[in-house]
């Protein structure tokens, strides 16, 4: 029974990595470029949602929603003020500027009196309550996460594949240039993929919340988001979803079996043993190049 | 961009770019110099935190400004090299042996971790260079019995011939020579038929190996080689600091190297120098700044860490080729006053290279 306990409580963890890796696999597929501060736009959106409730008073589902709109707002304004400029530098530059914006965000929350230094946690409703479902009992935090994260899973797979939005993004996504000469509004596109992608890890640093509570410093772990990135492939939704559990259970699993300190790098051994055997992950595209 | 007339093949590998220089290097030189007779206690050592950096800045950018291939981890060989020289010293063995063996070893790892660079490229070798540097820095915390583990390992103060050199004014001169050495090691390596296969591959992987150039073999040796330099750093870094803890050793720092190398200037040696720096003067004009800023802003803990954060931002996206690049715009905008024109030495956009296809 323990081992389905551990099993179970992986997948929640898988979930958390699959959303953070969501919102990189949506910027890489649109415009092949890695938001480094995705983890610090999950704490942001938290934060926030932590502010809204402690400063405004709101409660907690007027909170969330207001955050991940605003969010949303964040990431298109990320995009249009700092990413369009440097499009067409290596692809160095923009590592470089989401690096100085995850360090710019970690910064500017910590400036904020009282919150900013503090671990808070969100009184999240569903916090603390247990759920028992033949015999394994899981918290309502975690399955919270499972669901969410199959819910949003389910609304990104129906956008792109029955709306023209989605649609046009899968074009973008598979040559720019070309989806210009189309008429496809490729830098508006661009913005919404970011919005897209903030909006996906404000859910997940809301659904995280009530689990590792709300600091600054949380945004790192979406530092374990890459590994999942990389194991499913970096440019394929269902893989980010896929990696995000293996890399959940892989976590989960050496923390059982293993001894201490093989639960933080397992997820690491897995991505440099993935990129020796098999770069573009489980499901990534291989395609020619012709020089 | 600016035309120098060359006659001589010779010209093109200069060890300094052009006449005229030599006069503003033997002034720094002789700045250097000075430096233990005039400046305090205090001053000094932030001066060896420089010339430290400064190694591994410059080792930083053999990889990442010269051969084109960036890596997230590049502190784990600061971390090898530091506990390796403490390690060694403790045990007796003598300074320039055991500054040696750090080298020795961070090449290895260095060589080991260059593997991958052969079969992923850009952002996934900076994913796995980064998953590298993490899994160092869990080593460190849990290999207790040689490095201490979070307990921190103590250093014991360098010994050459006899003579300690702990004291801030003699680490000095070793930090000093050592940077001399590296810097003209590097400068040297860069004119050689090696350094400029690794500007090839920089340029153009596909180009460089249609010329010839063994791709696997020049980014493995330019991995070891710039982590050798950087394992040299560490072992001085290990003395400067006298306390090692693993968490010197993490992903910041190894954030930290690669915003030296950026906002110094990439693909220029100067630029370490530079960024080196400004990543410890910084610090200190920001906590200089503090007392004049308005309170709520002033007090916070955060400001270093946003001031960082802009100066990045603002560094790639005003000034691609760093501080560095900057000079070089104002030095020839007098050079050529009356006909320097907006926009001269402006980079060419060109649609984003896919690294889809590889």
């Amino acid at each position: 029974m323990a081992i389905i306990q551990v099993l179970v409580s992986g997948i929640a963890l898988g979930c958390v990595y699959a959303l953070i890796a969501l919102g990189f696999v949506l910027i890489y597929k649109a415009t092949e470029t890695v938001n480094f501060a995705q983890g610090e736009l999950m704490m942001l959106g938290a934060m926030l949602c932590v502010i809204l409730m402690r400063v405004m008073g709101l409660p907690f589902w007027m909170a969330a929603m207001a955050s991940v709109v605003a969010m949303a707002g964040v990431g298109a304004l990320t995009e249009r003020v700092m990413i369009r400029p440097v499009l067409g530098q290596p692809q160095f530059a923009i590592i470089m500027l989401t690096i100085g914006f995850g360090y710019l965000a970690r910064g500017a929350v910590t400036m904020i009196p009282d919150i900013g230094t503090d671990t808070t946690a969100i009184e999240a409703p569903w916090r603390g309550e247990i759920w028992e479902v033949g015999g394994i009992v899981l918290g309502a935090e975690q399955g919270y996460i499972i669901l969410a994260t199959a819910l949003l899973c389910g609304a990104l797979f129906l956008l792109f594949r029955y709306t023209l939005l989605g649609i046009a993004m899968q074009a973008s996504s598979q040559n720019q240039i070309a989806a210009y000469y189309v008429g496809i509004p490729v830098k508006r596109l661009n913005t919404l993929v970011w919005a897209l992608s903030a909006l996906v890890a404000t859910v997940a640093g809301l659904l995280i919340a009530p689990i590792t509570f709300v600091h600054a410093n949380m945004g790192f772990i979406g530092l374990k988001a890459f590994p999942a990135a990389i194991v499913g492939g970096f440019g394929s939704l269902p893989g980010a979803v896929i990696g995000g559990l293996v890399i959940g259970l892989v976590e989960a699993l050496a923390g059982f079996y293993l001894p201490e300190g093989f639960k933080d790098i397992a997820p690491y051994v897995v991505v440099l043993i993935m990129l020796a055997v098999r770069p573009t992950g489980l499901f990534g595209e291989s395609l020619g190049k012709k020089v | 961009m600016r035309y120098r007339q060359k006659t001589d093949y010779l010209q093109d590998i200069r060890l300094l770019g052009k006449p005229g220089q030599a006069p503003w290097y033997v002034a720094l030189g002789l700045l250097l110099l000075a430096a233990p007779f005039v400046l305090d206690n205090y001053w000094l050592s932030q001066l060896n935190f420089v010339l430290i950096y400064a190694i591994a800045g410059v080792g930083l950018m053999l990889l990442a400004g010269f051969t084109g291939l960036l890596s997230l981890g590049h502190a784990a060989f600061l971390g090898v090299g530091a506990y390796t020289q403490a390690v060694l010293v403790d045990m007796g063995v003598p300074f320039p042996l055991s500054m040696l063996a750090a080298a020795v070893l961070s090449a290895l790892v260095g060589a080991v971790v260059g593997l991958p660079a052969l079969r992923v490229k850009g952002i996934y070798l900076a994913i796995a260079t980064l998953a590298f540097g993490l899994i160092v820095e869990e080593v460190f915390a849990r290999w207790e019995s040689v490095t201490g583990g979070n307990g921190g390992l103590l250093v014991p103060s360098p010994q050459l011939f006899g003579v300690s050199l702990g004291a801030t004014n003699r680490f000095y001169w070793l930090a000093l020579i050592t940077c001399i050495l590296v810097t003209l090691l590097v400068v040297n390596l860069l004119r050689t038929p090696t350094g400029r296969a690794f500007v090839a591959i920089r340029d153009s992987e596909i180009s460089a190996q249609s010329m010839g150039i063994n791709l696997a073999l020049y980014k493995t040796a330019s991995f070891a080689l710039s982590a050798a330099i950087v394992g040299v750093a560490g072992a001085l870094y290990a003395h400067q600091l006298r306390y090692l803890s693993p968490e010197q050793f993490g992903i910041l720092q190894s954030i930290d190297l690669l915003m030296l190398v950026v906002v110094g200037g990439l693909g220029a040696v100067q630029g370490a120098f530079i960024g080196a720096a400004f990543l410890i003067a910084a610090p200190q004009l920001i906590s200089l700044l503090r007392d004049y800023l308005p309170g709520v802003i002033g007090q916070a803990p955060g400001l270093q860490s946003v001031v960082f954060g802009l100066v990045v931002i603002l560094v790639v996206m005003f000034e691609p080729q760093g501080l560095y690049g900057r000079w070089v715009r104002i030095r020839t905008y007098f050079e050529l006053f009356p006909i320097y024109r907006k926009g001269l030495m402006r980079r060419q956009r060109a649609f984003q290279k896919s690294e889809r296809l590889h």
